[in-house]
């Protein structure tokens, strides 16, 4: 998946999970910035799924800025694929 | 039925929890339109993902002329909720489009089509007139139902909330649905601070036949499951009511009575339903 522009999905409300993208030039790598109010329990099973998620979608160079708000996992699946798809430019009825 | 917005995680993962005997994922008037996208993705993770056992999970998807309708069936129907249930429909024509195009995604994912029901919802004058023909279309219609809102505002109605001017459409959908022989939903009560109201519009809406009714706030299901569930008076009533049609059959008698009244054979059907809604076995009466 090729990332076009920034894009976002979610939001701060309880049990949902806010997800920026932004791309970044080839090589950069992935930088992820990640804050969740469960983050000393489940931070790194957190940054597992995201990261698998980017592999799930063979993305390699991507900044994520990732705010959570205590997230189940089908809600931090659900909003990373649309963040993602968001910032590809694949979907339609989006916000831009 | 209790409706949950489509991209409301906390809700969504709650839903099982209020006591609805179903839930109505929303993916339509609940959703803003910016954020279709991702409702649509959220209820598919969370189909996958929570189990709502003792719910019936139905999805409310947007109409299949709008931009989102066809990508909504192309994420739900492969993971075959109980229901889908399609908004604003008006003709035979259209239903059959959109059962097609249910019934080709089925075929592309290797699925049966007789798992997956669907409701239809009748939400405008011409979806009134045409409502028979549209609740036959398909063995898989197990339930319609009215929306109230959009049929108001179809009809042009100032004051929508009393329900006098969807009144006839009640009585229409109600009568199509019992001529199919299938379920029957009211539409939303959408004051969900006036409890009296509710309760009010519910035992007139259960008068009318209907089979439920949808609501919008979990602070609605006990009313409406107060209404719908049949008292124990009812349920005794009913019991005598079978037992003693049990007894008169053997016997070779057809109408008889009990406690004074007459009882034939559409009284003792009648009886037969307030015991299978309230779950009493007759076997074991």
């Amino acid at each position: 998946m090729k990332l076009i522009t920034k894009a976002q999905a979610g939001s701060f409300e309880s049990s949902d999970v806010l997800i920026m993208v932004e791309p970044v030039v080839e090589g950069a790598g992935r930088i992820i910035e990640l804050k969740s109010i469960v983050m000393q329990q489940f931070g790194d099973d957190l940054l597992k799924q995201i990261n698998d998620g980017l592999d799930f979608y063979e993305i390699n160079d991507v900044r994520l800025i990732i705010n959570d708000k205590g997230a189940l996992p089908p809600t931090i699946s659900a909003r990373l694929e649309t963040a993602l798809k968001r910032a590809a430019q694949l979907q339609t009825g989006t916000l831009k | 039925m209790l409706y949950i917005p489509g991209n409301n995680p906390a809700m969504l993962q709650q839903g099982s929890v209020y006591g609805a005997d179903g839930l109505l994922l929303d993916l339509e008037d609940a959703v803003a339109l910016n954020q279709k996208d991702a409702a649509r993705t959220l209820v598919s993770h969370m189909l996958k993902y929570i189990s709502y056992e003792g719910c019936e999970v139905t999805v409310r998807v947007n109409h299949i002329d709008t931009p989102f309708g066809l990508e909504d069936l192309k994420q739900i129907v492969p993971l075959q909720p109980n229901a889908i249930r399609l908004p604003k429909v008006e003709t035979l024509d259209e239903i059959e489009r959109i059962i097609n195009v249910i019934e080709q995604i089925e075929d592309e994912c290797g699925l049966p089509h007789d798992v997956m029901n669907v409701h239809v919802m009748i939400e405008t004058a011409l979806g009134v007139q045409n409502v028979y023909d549209i609740a036959k279309y398909s063995s898989r219609i197990d339930a319609i139902s009215i929306g109230g809102q959009d049929l108001a505002a179809d009809m042009q109605l100032v004051k929508a909330n009393d329900g006098v001017g969807i009144d006839y459409a009640r009585k229409q959908i109600v009568m199509a649905a019992k001529a199919c022989k299938i379920d029957v939903f009211d539409t939303v009560y959408v004051d969900v601070e006036n409890e009296d109201g509710l309760r009010e519009e519910a035992e007139y809406i259960k008068k009318l036949g209907f089979t439920g009714k949808a609501i919008i706030n979990p602070r609605q299901i006990e009313v409406v499951n107060e209404v719908f569930t049949p008292t124990d008076l009812e349920i005794r009533k009913a019991a005598k009511i079978v037992k003693a049609f049990e007894r008169n059959k053997a016997e070779g008698i057809g109408v008889f009575a009990v406690d004074g009244k007459m009882v034939d054979a559409p009284v003792v059907q009648r009886a037969l339903r307030v015991l299978e809604m309230a779950d009493v076995d007759v076997e074991s009466l």
